[in-house]
């Protein structure tokens, strides 16, 4: 008896708090669907430590509302779990936000939800250019294909090299790349000699070794997704002789993500990538973002480029709920009111394009060294402003 | 030609890798007839025992494969005595099935927790890093070496079976339990000793597999397709069998890949497809089977 009394005084009084409180305060909800477990689990690591050391700098309220996340699983690709997730999400929790998404195909299969309900999407990864043509309430805060490789293939043509072989992933970030990567070099006077389409599943690299080897190229543009298939990949390169030929190795970022670099070992050193993200990036707000992951999760050796995609993905929503004033959010006119913003990250200077609601960002040219007995990708140049080329081109 | 030397080379190396990886299988399967679809969990472990022993206790390659296989084999034992004991023969193979896919969460689960989510490596030594020139063909010196491996496993392990008093008494007892220990042979232990081996031979499999195979928590379950289809066309139980099946999709696969890499693992699934039509039991029907 006493404790269903106390029970319904402690209600009572919860209650009073409540509306006691000051006026339009509320907790806003943000959805975060990601991988938390499974083979990609240390990428909804990423998220979850970024969004944390944000929280930690910036405070966990805006004005009067407090930012509550909430974070779902979604251990692999798979765009009908990824939608039922994010309708959960927002009806039973009733967020304000989605935001996370690894995979392009879960982030594609949210395009009816986000319209239907107005809610906007910020995508701290998913990288295929055509995403944020399938509704206006995305926005994207990680890269594209296209905007790192255009640098990289004009790079290279620069540097003189008139013959190349791209090797791909067979699926649409590799294919993604392989047309970016064709299109740029051809233009700069190279030549394709032999474009490359790898199964996803490949164990051994040995036969497309032998077949770059044959091309008679001079260099090698390389796109698979970070984890086994890479390591294989580029140890194949080292070890079947490639290398000491003298064929040069160029990808994007994604090949020498830095929580793979200790696995890769010596056989990553001078592997050249073109990213938006290296941890080694030297500026003092990156040297913050590192050191404070290290202080509060005692390790910065997850800390990659799913790291500042998520906490400038962060950044965006507090933006969208400061611009709201205290109101509630419209999804619409959220995503509106954050067109054209620009802000200094970790990475560098960004700024959302108005039209591909993506971040428009430095690209950086990296070569793999060895950092104080650390492997790090080593920033030799930039490129400055680089936009998503791959938008609304495919039409 | 030179190409087609390439592709033999490259299919050669690849087929060796994939019979010493899957050969620990064909004994579990074809000898004890239990279905270990833990298989690749207990290469895996030996895997990062050796990762560990060479990286955080400085063993070198040879020792850390030494420690590597002795512990997993020592580690898993137990599992034979609680588990695996329950559940041999024929009639148990949904049962089988179930335990042995269960383990593989939880060992899969374990070394996540244990070691990370991120690849893990074994070092090589200086010996077996480099090229070795065959010809008009570079082959990484540590395929070279597996190959030799493989070699060496395949003839130890035919003499094993074949010439020794544990062979003649192994096959006995698979052929005839009852009989063979009405004879006074102690089943029991031989099945100890047999499922010792081919934990054994999964975890040097998983060592020395680790350059083509990375090391990473789901390696236990993206590879086992892999090892099944290995033992299922050799042959389970069958040595020489699960050599030559591996040597021909190692071929097959690396000549399709090389020709139209487009087409993926297309040709190595139709190579599987068309000789267990041919031959349903496998190129060498398994003495158990």
């Amino acid at each position: 008896m006493t404790k269903t009394l106390r029970n319904a005084l402690l209600g009572a009084a919860f209650g009073l708090a409540l509306a006691a409180g000051p006026a339009g305060a509320a907790t806003i909800k943000v959805g975060v669907v990601a991988p938390f477990s499974g083979p990609f689990g240390v990428v909804g690591k990423s998220f979850k430590e970024a969004i944390e050391v944000y929280q930690a700098e910036h405070g966990k309220t805006v004005g009067n509302d407090t930012v509550e996340f909430v974070y779902k699983d979604l251990d692999q690709a798979n765009p009908a779990q990824s939608k039922a997730l994010s309708q959960e999400l927002i009806v039973k929790e009733k967020v304000s936000f989605l935001a996370g998404y690894f995979f392009t195909p879960d982030a594609l299969a949210v395009a009816p939800l986000i319209d239907e309900a107005n809610i906007p999407c910020v995508i701290f990864n998913a990288a295929t250019s055509a995403i944020t043509e399938k509704s206006p309430r995305y926005v994207r805060t990680s890269f594209t294909l296209w905007q790192n490789t255009v640098p990289l293939a004009e790079h290279m043509a620069k540097q003189g090299i008139r013959k190349a072989v791209s090797a791909v992933s067979d699926y649409g970030p590799g294919i993604d790349g392989e047309a970016a990567f064709k299109t740029t070099f051809e233009k700069n006077g190279g030549a394709v000699v032999d474009s490359i389409r790898m199964p996803l599943k490949s164990a051994d690299f040995a036969p497309f070794m032998q077949r770059i080897k044959d091309s008679g190229a001079e260099a090698v543009y390389a796109f698979l997704p970070a984890g086994p298939a890479t390591l294989a990949f580029a140890k194949a390169f080292n070890d079947t002789g490639l290398r000491a030929a003298g064929i040069k190795f160029f990808g994007p970022g994604d090949l020498t993500q830095e929580p793979d670099l200790p696995a890769l070992g010596d056989a990553a050193t001078g592997i050249t990538t073109s990213f938006n993200y290296s941890r080694a990036h030297d500026s003092a707000m990156n040297k913050a973002f590192v050191a404070r992951h290290k202080e509060m999760f005692g390790s910065y050796d997850t800390v990659t480029f799913t790291s500042v995609g998520a906490y400038d993905g962060t950044h965006v929503i507090y933006q969208m709920i400061k611009n709201a004033g205290g109101g509630r959010i419209d999804g619409a006119k959220a995503v509106e009111s954050v067109k054209g913003m620009s802000w200094e990250s970790p990475r560098g200077p960004l700024t959302i394009d108005p039209d591909s609601r993506h971040v428009t960002q430095t690209i950086y040219l990296r070569t793999v060294e060895k950092v104080d007995g650390k492997l790090e990708n080593v920033e030799k140049q930039s490129f400055p402003k680089q936009p998503d080329y791959g938008y609304k081109l495919a039409k | 030609m030179e190409t087609m030397f390439g592709i033999a080379v490259d299919g050669v190396a690849y087929g060796m890798i994939l019979f010493i990886i899957s050969v620990g299988l064909s004994v579990t399967l074809g000898l004890m007839r239990v279905v270990n679809l833990a298989h690749g969990a207990f290469a895996m472990v030996g895997g990062y025992v050796a990762s560990y022993a060479a990286q955080n206790a400085g063993l070198p390659y040879g020792l850390a494969l030494v420690v590597a296989v002795a512990l997993t084999v020592l580690a898993t034992l137990p599992l034979e005595r609680l588990l695996y004991r329950r559940i041999y023969g024929s009639a148990n193979e949904l049962a089988q099935v179930l335990l042995t896919i269960g383990l593989t969460f939880v060992i899969v689960a374990g070394i996540n927790y244990l070691f990370g989510p991120t690849l893990k490596r074994i070092p090589l030594p200086e010996m077996l890093t480099g090229t070795v020139e065959l010809g008009p063909k570079a082959i990484p010196t540590h395929r070279a070496f597996v190959i030799g491996a493989g070699a060496a496993t395949l003839l130890g392990l035919w003499w094993l079976l074949e010439r020794t008093d544990f062979g003649i008494r192994l096959r006995a007892a698979v052929d005839d339990p009852a009989m063979a220990a009405a004879l006074g042979i102690r089943t029991e232990r031989l099945y100890l000793a047999t499922f010792a081996l081919g934990t054994g031979l999964a975890a040097l499999g998983g060592v020395l597999g680790a350059e083509l195979l990375p090391l990473e928590p789901y390696y236990a379950i993206r590879y086992i397709v892999l090892f099944l289809a290995v033992v299922a066309v050799g042959g389970a139980g069958s040595i020489f069998g699960s050599a030559a099946a591996a040597l021909a999709l190692g071929i097959v696969d690396t000549a399709g890949k090389y020709l139209i890499p487009n087409f993926g693992e297309f040709f190595f699934y139709v190579a599987l497809i068309l000789i267990l039509f041919r031959w349903p039991h496998g190129f060498f029907k398994g003495r158990a089977a």
